[in-house]
């Protein structure tokens, strides 16, 4: 008839346990995934979640099963127990969350070196800012670093002639191009990577396209395809954010910052700014086209100005 | 049961009584509108004060909501909007948090918890609270001068805060200055009043949890406010004298100014959690009638939050540009702090099991913060992790997780608070069927508008703005409910706190039999805390102390939770 109570304890355990990783993996918050960082993304995110579930539930369990099992019935004016401590029930509920918490710091450090997050700023900064300046240059190798370094140097010069850029005068050090998420992660999905410059200002992302000299209000990328995208401000600080992307990055002024991703599924989706930037800050929002291969190129073709552009018009304005 | 012992104390200085000095000081109610040196009088004008704040960032709420029930920018102009956020964040935060759980119930309860009859330094004391009028006016009334109030939120990142108009801009500086200056005089005096004020023969181990968690705080308060001082005085620079120390455009750094911002406002969120954490400790022993759960663990685990609190900061700046290796130590001194809060709350959960608890007002605003704060916490140590942090940090799911962190911690702390307390201040007890509808709404309404903001945030819905894509329109109106019912929610609160301070049940001096010193003198204390001398309360959680008290080092388990009837 008496079932023990540890056995009961355990059983109940087990229940929650399962109905955590039930809950992470069946129940989708997130939108859809559009790059390929964020299927990587949304693994950690289910772990995090059913560990939190697990947690959430159990302690909230527990709670509400003292408040019942425990309440104070009427006229009932006496002590509980007087416990006032249990050091072996101390060092379990302190060694467990250290461990969860260990766990949970390496694993997502991982999948942040898998998103290509762990790349040393500096060496990063070099190595792509370098395309933005020759702009058919290619891959570099780490090996030629050094003219990276030295091009990067060009770097704004190259935007100021399409798009003045706020510092166009005073020579960026290479040293200071930081890089947001990436570089390391999905390099070379696609063969070469595409690179296009990302003025962020009040109210609005300009895209400028280096390969085709052309300026975009929204932004078109081939699926597939590794984009390093070259971030500025003009005036305060934006946050280019693409949540289908599950990427973020701020755009600071007199920062000059790389982003490298790349799409995946076709398909139109939001970019957001995300950091506080002025009265309009909401509306600032435009759209990534990501297309298949064949349509990206016909649309640069399309919209590359036939001249040596000095002033080009944005060709694009499709809105989604 | 009661161990205060008044027969076997060492004889005290007796201080002369703040009422005593030559008439100057007035009675009645009088005594709150006035420059009082009496520790309770301050606590309460505290108190009172950070209510009056606390609806007006209530109203600003309800502005923001109301706007975000439609996809539009339609009800306020979008200047203003940014306004009203900014007002919001920072009258919650400068004027009604952190003075109530530090100033408020610190200034009443920390001198009797250390057996004093007044606060170390009684003038400094009614110098920090008369700070906060003037600089919560001044902050107000930058909103009605030429140019508005400062819009660039309370972080005021520049160049944003550079460029916006600078009247409004250097107001709010001057207010932040102001209410800073006021904390630091607070955390001055409570170190002082903790080390040095405790009454002949009680040990620091002995004292109870809240002036641990004050001592911690106030250490805080110490160490990081005044960087925040120098990085606003250097940003009222950049913007009065055109200096460039934030300004890129003069050769600036404005990831500077995000490290030393946080490097205060991180500690901040502790200076606003701890105390809470501390007044639970104080009442939810005495409502389930059992020792306070692990005593020194959770001491350690207090001044473990305080050293690690200090060293999480750039986890605010993940998206901006942080080395990688700073990324990675940040990330993990974040998720560290769970471990000692982790511990805090097991320990409560503990000091619940197997207690008699009495679930009223205190008790349900005490419990209802366990379950707020650990899906808070959860949702902060997901937020520590940079790769999840880069998706989702400055957006919705941000604003959910700090407000279930500040609200659904520490303001359902406050009201279990006053409803613990009021009895002490008043002598009178609030009405229980009131306190629970009060409870009821707040719960409910609470989640329902916090809750769906963590799928707007993963979803795509960035903060700080006043229009968004229409297809997130149904939770943001579900979310405009839930701050409405939050709003009607006060309604019964207020009427009961104004109806039961006049027509009450009369309280008596300890209606909740409770052992911690403050309830051991008459209801409301008299000026000198304690007719003679004050009680020494080495034991201010020993529930059940007389009956069966168990020795732990012989204690079977199934003895210490197999039969919580016993």
């Amino acid at each position: 008839m008496a079932i023990p109570s540890s056995l009961i304890t355990l059983l109940l355990g087990m229940a929650l346990v399962l109905a955590g990783l039930w809950i992470g993996q069946n129940v989708s918050l997130l939108p859809l995934d559009a790059s390929s960082n964020a299927p990587v993304y949304d693994s950690l995110f289910q772990v995090l979640f059913s560990i939190g579930a697990i947690l959430f539930l159990g302690i909230v369990g527990l709670l509400v099963f003292s408040l019942v099992r425990f309440r104070r019935r009427p006229g009932d004016l006496g002590d509980g127990a007087a416990i006032e401590g249990n050091l072996p029930l101390e060092i379990v509920w302190t060694a467990i969350p250290a461990v969860v918490v260990l766990f949970v710091g390496i694993y997502s450090y991982d999948i942040y070196e898998r998103m290509g997050g762990m790349a040393p700023l500096n060496d990063h900064g070099a190595l792509h800012a370098a395309p933005a300046a020759a702009q058919h240059h290619g891959h570099h190798s780490p090996a030629d670093a050094s003219t990276g370094v030295q091009l990067a140097a060009a770097s704004p010069a190259a935007h100021s002639g399409a798009i003045p850029a706020a510092d166009g005068d005073k020579p960026a050090d290479p040293a200071r191009v930081w890089g947001g998420i990436g570089v390391s992660g999905a390099a070379g999905a696609g063969g070469e990577a595409l690179t296009v410059d990302l003025t962020a200002m009040q109210f609005a992302f300009i895209f400028h396209y280096p390969q085709g000299n052309i300026i975009s209000g929204e932004l078109h990328v081939p699926a597939g395809r590794q984009v390093d995208l070259h971030m500025e401000a003009r005036d305060v600080i934006h946050a280019f954010w693409v949540p289908q992307f599950r990427l973020k990055q701020d755009v600071i002024p007199g920062q000059p910052t790389v982003l490298t991703f790349t799409p995946t599924r076709p398909g139109s989706y939001p970019i957001v700014c995300a950091e506080l930037c002025g009265p309009y800050h909401g509306g600032m929002r435009s759209t990534v086209v990501v297309e298949e291969p064949d349509a990206f190129d016909s649309w640069l073709a399309k919209n590359t100005p036939p001249a040596p552009a000095t002033v080009a018009d944005s060709g694009s304005t499709p809105t989604a | 049961m009661t161990l205060a012992t008044p027969s076997d104390f060492q004889p005290l200085g007796q201080p002369t009584p703040p009422s005593s000095s030559g008439g100057l000081q007035p009675e009645g109610w009088l005594r709150y509108l006035s420059f009082s040196l009496d520790h309770k009088v301050i606590g309460l004008q505290y108190l009172v004060c950070g209510f009056l704040f606390y609806f007006l960032g209530g109203a600003l709420a309800g502005v923001i909501r109301t706007e975000l029930a439609s996809p539009i920018s339609d009800f306020v102009s979008r200047e203003t909007y940014n306004q009203v956020l900014t007002l919001h964040g920072t009258v919650m935060i400068f004027l009604w948090i952190v003075p109530v759980v530090n100033g408020g119930f610190g200034n009443y309860l920390i001198p009797f918890y250390v057996g004093a009859r007044d606060m170390a330094f009684p003038r400094l004391n009614a110098v920090a609270f008369w700070l906060i009028p003037p600089a919560g006016l001044l902050l107000i009334s930058s909103y009605f001068l030429q140019g508005g109030a400062a819009q660039s939120g309370w972080t005021a990142y520049p160049p944003l805060s550079i460029t916006t108009p600078a009247l409004g801009q250097v107001l709010w500086i001057l207010s932040v200055l102001l209410l800073g200056g006021s904390s630091i005089f607070g955390g001055i005096n409570f170190i002082a009043t903790i080390l040095k004020l405790r009454r002949p023969g009680l040990e620091l181990m002995q004292l109870p949890m809240y002036c641990w968690a004050m001592l911690g705080t106030s250490i805080l308060v110490v160490l990081s406010t005044p960087v925040l001082a120098g990085t606003l005085i250097l940003l009222s620079f950049d913007i009065i004298a055109h200096t460039g120390f934030f300004n890129p455009a003069l050769g600036g750094n404005v990831v500077v100014y995000q490290h030393l911002f946080w490097f205060y406002s991180h500690p901040a969120v502790y200076i606003m959690v701890l105390p809470a954490f501390g007044l639970v400790s104080e009442i939810l022993p005495i409502h389930a009638r059992k020792p306070l759960f692990g005593y020194t663990t959770m001491v350690y685990s207090i001044m473990a939050i305080v050293v690690l609190g200090l060293v999480v900061w750039a986890h605010h700046m993940f998206t901006s540009g942080t080395p990688p290796w700073m990324r990675l130590f940040f990330t993990i001194a974040t998720a560290f702090i769970a471990v000692p809060t982790g511990i805090k709350f097991f320990n409560w959960l503990a000091t619940l099991w197997g207690g008699k608890i009495a679930l009223n007002s205190a008790m349900l605003f005490a419990c209802a913060f366990i379950v707020n704060f650990v899906l808070g916490g959860i949702t902060g140590v997901a937020l520590a992790q940079v790769p999840f942090d880069i998706h989702v940090h400055d957006t919705y799911f941000v604003v959910a997780h700090f407000h279930y962190i500040v609200y659904g911690g520490t303001v359902f702390v406050i009201f279990s608070a006053v409803y613990h307390w009021h009895p002490k201040f008043t002598g009178r007890m609030l009405n229980e069927h009131l306190g629970r509808l009060h409870f009821v709404l707040t719960f409910i309404g609470f989640n329902l508008c916090f809750a769906p903001q963590h799928w707007l945030g993963l979803n795509g819905m960035p903060r700080r703005v006043a229009e968004y894509d229409p297809s997130f329109a149904t939770w943001n109106q579900v979310s405009s409910v839930g701050a409405l019912l939050m709003a009607l929610s006060t309604l019964p609160f207020l009427v009961n706190v104004v109806a039961s301070a006049f027509r009450g049940e009369p309280a008596g001096d300890n209606p909740w039999n409770a052992l911690t010193p403050e309830w051991l003198t008459t209801s409301p204390p008299p000026v000198d805390n304690w007719a003679g001398e004050a009680p020494l309360v080495t034991h201010p959680y020993g529930y059940g102390a007389s009956e069966d008290r168990i020795d732990l080092r012989l204690a079977t388990g199934r003895q210490l939770w197999g039969d919580p009837e016993r």
